[in-house]
């Protein structure tokens, strides 16, 4: 059961914190205060805590929104990680799937004035990697962003015993 | 925070100071209410003064976006001022710095509509 598997997350692991939250814009400010706290203790530099959290929030804005459509009866599920070497951080939803290929480029010059449509290419702007996966039913994104040596210290009360090995 | 907008005239021109965040469910919709009152009373000259915004996320940047094609769409016109490092930032990325009439300095703003 997807159900299961979800759950499993919320055990305690070294540097993961996930949880489960409402369809609800209230949800959307909690995943963006989680990632700017992820990224704050990561050693990020302003600027790019911005933009990590920023494409936190329009991946939960898309959850909550696009995918579940504020259905109460759907929750998105959120998963924060500092392994080290980069911050990974997963926005679920239960909605209908999205497929990542049939997104219009927003730069393209019929799309550049258009109200809407840019918040997957800021986040594919603002971080390193950017996964889709489809559930079934909803939408997984992970979003990874490396960390630069100096940056990517760990709270040391998170590091990995083989933190050092490689 | 929320978006607060301060409306005043100087030399035939619109300005609201924007102060707050531009997004989803805070600012996006105060922002289209506002551009859309001052183009139904016939302003033509709207300068939008963001030196107070520090966030905009996707949904900012469509009203920003639909401020501007309202506008056009009415003959009027809709430029930025003052922008934010974080702001200018999202603008240069979705190239909308392209778009927009952008100024650092309000006098010279409100000199450039004629």
């Amino acid at each position: 059961m997807a159900d299961t598997k979800a759950d499993s997350l919320t055990e305690p692991q070294k540097g993961r914190l996930s949880f489960k939250l409402a369809s609800t814009m209230d949800s959307v400010a909690e995943v963006e205060a989680a990632a700017e706290r992820l990224t704050q203790a990561a050693g990020l530099d302003e600027d790019e805590s911005f933009r990590v959290a920023m494409a936190v929030r329009e991946a939960a804005v898309n959850a909550v929104l696009h995918g579940n459509g504020y259905d109460p009866a759907k929750q998105i599920s959120a998963s924060f990680e500092n392994n080290g070497k980069s911050l990974i951080i997963t926005i679920a939803d239960q909605g209908e799937g999205l497929d990542p290929d049939k997104i219009p480029d927003p730069l393209a010059p019929e799309n550049l004035l258009r109200g809407t449509g840019r918040g997957i290419f800021l986040i594919r702007s603002f971080l390193d990697e950017v996964h889709f996966r489809q559930l079934h039913p909803g939408t997984e994104l992970t979003l990874v962003k490396h960390l630069s040596p100096a940056a990517g210290k760990l709270p040391d009360s998170d590091k990995p015993q083989d933190s050092d090995t490689k | 925070m929320a978006l607060s907008i301060a409306t005043r005239q100087l030399d035939g021109v619109t300005i609201l100071d924007l102060s707050g965040r531009i997004t989803l469910g805070e600012g996006s919709v105060q922002l289209r209410d506002a551009i859309r009152d001052l183009i139904s009373k016939g302003d033509k000259n709207i300068l939008l003064s963001l030196g107070e915004v520090n966030y905009i996320d996707s949904s900012g940047l469509g009203e920003l976006v639909s401020a501007f094609t309202t506008a056009k769409n009415q003959n009027a016109e809709v430029k930025l001022l003052n922008l934010t490092k974080k702001v200018k930032d999202v603008l240069q990325v979705t190239k909308l710095y392209t778009v927009f009439d952008i100024y650092d300095d309000e006098a010279h703003a409100i000199g450039s509509f004629k």
